[in-house]
Formats: structure tokens, C-alpha cells, sequence
């Protein structure tokens, strides 16, 4: 497969388009159909097709696996730092309406920060888990 | 229509043995569930459908079938009291449908409960378009947190269990035939 010339610039051609999408779907979310776990698949496919045509190797030096375990982490902990934000600024757990003057503007920037640390997380587990699988292929 | 290609699929699912074909079969039956949600106006869910069991599991389970082999085993027992199990709870399932409320029926309690809440109110309330959003993200915001935190436990239980790192190249010190 690593030696087919039309896979392989076709799949260079149309990764970027495809994460380009996976981002327009995250931050389109609050007016279309999608949001940060759709995004987040769709952004990893696109690094997924990079390892199925490439390699694995190549996934793998393309993004470090220190890398990937500490983006897990870092979706999930800027939802709960959302959380906990609103708690420090005297409101309840995840009431976004705190985190500016009027709710309108405080439940928009909640919203876009957690569904952010949606598809960071769900991004980072499913090219570690792509990873983890057809990794063990390799010599 | 498509409710009958989806069961055509399903069983053409269970004839085949050659596990390559399965997948396949299985990623176009996710394809046709994802359009039954369209149809059925649930475009988000959809969208998952369509990313999630299209694409990513299909490529999951064909880097899998690379590593166990492509060909089903002959079963080691006979089929007979699984088959007898899996009848009797479809039934019992089938059974539990005739009390269910007829679909998009308005006097519904699943859409007497909160759902006018939620409809009627989250415009004003997060001035966001896409009701779907704004429920999971703000109005269920704990419940999107724990399938986020669930998402994670999955990744970090597969990393601790097969890891990312390749084995340190065991080719060079034990040279394999």
C-alpha cells in the first residue's frame, strides 16, 4: 500500500481538507448538526488515513505517544476546569452564565470550551486506540 | 424498505465466515442505520452513526482481523441453547414494545417531561440555534462530562493494557526465522 503513488497523493491531498472539516463540525456545532465528539472522530480519521497509507511508523513519529497520553488528559481537564472556573466565580458547576456579564455570552463561551475539550479528548483516544491496535502489525 | 435492508444485511452478516466481509457487511449496516436517522430527522445522531460505526470502528476491526486472521473457526459446541437464549429475549423484547407509546406520539411522557422546557426555553436561555447542542452541552452538561470522562477511561484502559510502544525492536537481539 506505501507504494502506490495515487493513494498516496490523494491521501495527502485530501487530509488537510478532512480536518479542516473535522474543525469546521466542532465550532459549526452550536448551528448545524455536529459537535465536539463528531469533530473529534472526524479529526482523528484524518490521522488515522495518514497511518493506514504511511504507516503506523510514520503515525507514530508524526505525533509522539508522551504527546497523545497528555492530550487524553487535556480535553477532559478543560471540561472539568470549566466546571470548576464557574465554581470559583461564585456560581454553580458548570453554570456557564458566570463566565460573562450577560447568560447569552457566558453559555456561548461555555459551550465552545467544553465541546472543545470534547473533541480534543475523543480526538487523542481514538488515534490512541487506531494506534494501540494496528500498531502491534509491525515487525 | 431500508428496515429490510438492514435485515438483509444483518443476515448476510451472519452467513458469511470470511471476517473481512463481516466487517464490511457490518460498516454497510451502520451506513443504512445512519440513514434511517436521517430519515428520521435525528441528523446528530446520524452524524455519529456515520463517523463513529462507518468509519472508525470498520477500521478498528480490520486492524484487528490483521492480527487474528481472516477466517472464522468452526464453533466448538452446537448453536442450539444460544440460539434458544437470544429467541427467548428478542420475544421478551418484542413483548415490552406493545406498551411503548406509538412513535411521535405528542402525548408521549418522554415528551411531556422536560423536553418542552428545554425546546420552548433554550434560545432565550443560551441563544444557541441547535437545540441538540445546547441540551448536551449545557442543560445535561454533567451527563456530557461523565461520557466524556468514560471516552477517557477507554483510552487510558487501552493504553495501560496493549501501550504505544513498540517492543524494543526484538528483531536485532533475537533474530526471528
Amino acid at each position: 500500500m506505501r507504494d502506490n503513488p495515487v493513494l498516496r497523493i490523494v491521501a495527502k491531498i485530501i487530509i488537510p481538507v478532512i480536518l479542516l472539516f473535522a474543525l469546521y463540525v466542532q465550532f459549526h456545532g452550536d448551528f448545524g448538526p455536529g459537535g465536539g465528539f463528531q469533530a473529534g472522530v472526524i479529526f482523528a480519521a484524518g490521522f488515522i488515513l495518514y497511518g493506514l497509507v504511511f504507516g503506523t511508523e510514520a503515525l507514530r513519529n508524526a505525533i509522539p505517544p508522551g504527546l497523545l497520553r497528555f492530550v487524553i488528559a487535556l480535553g477532559l481537564v478543560l471540561y472539568a476546569g470549566v466546571g470548576a472556573t464557574t465554581m470559583l466565580l461564585g456560581s454553580d458547576y458548570l453554570a456557564y452564565g458566570a463566565l460573562a456579564d450577560d447568560l447569552i455570552g457566558g453559555q456561548h463561551l461555555g459551550i465552545f470550551l467544553v465541546e472543545l475539550g470534547v473533541g480534543i479528548t475523543v480526538s487523542a483516544v481514538t488515534v490512541t486506540i487506531f494506534l494501540a491496535f494496528a500498531g502491534r502489525n509491525d515487525p | 424498505m431500508l428496515l429490510g435492508m438492514l435485515a438483509l444485511t444483518a443476515l448476510a452478516a451472519v452467513r458469511l465466515h470470511d471476517l473481512f466481509a463481516v466487517t464490511i457487511m457490518f460498516g454497510i449496516y451502520s451506513l443504512l442505520a445512519a440513514v434511517v436517522f436521517v430519515v428520521l430527522d435525528a441528523v446528530d445522531v446520524a452524524f455519529t452513526e456515520a463517523a463513529v460505526g462507518v468509519g472508525i470502528s470498520t477500521v478498528l476491526m480490520l486492524a484487528t482481523i490483521g492480527l487474528v486472521g481472516r477466517h472464522e473457526q468452526r464453533p466448538a459446541h452446537r448453536p442450539l441453547l444460544p440460539l434458544l437464549v437470544v429467541a427467548v429475549t428478542g420475544a421478551a423484547l418484542v413483548y415490552g414494545t406493545l406498551d411503548m407509546p406509538f412513535f411521535a406520539d405528542p402525548a408521549a411522557p418522554v415528551h411531556q417531561h422536560v423536553v418542552p422546557y428545554y425546546l420552548g426555553k433554550s434560545p432565550e436561555q443560551t441563544g444557541i440555534p441547535n437545540v441538540v447542542t445546547s441540551i448536551l452541552a449545557s442543560y445535561r452538561g454533567y451527563d456530557t462530562l461523565g461520557e466524556l470522562a468514560v471516552i477517557f477511561t477507554a483510552g487510558v484502559g487501552v493504553l495501560a493494557l496493549l501501550g504505544l510502544r513498540r517492543r524494543k525492536r526484538p528483531a536485532k537481539e533475537h533474530p526471528t526465522p
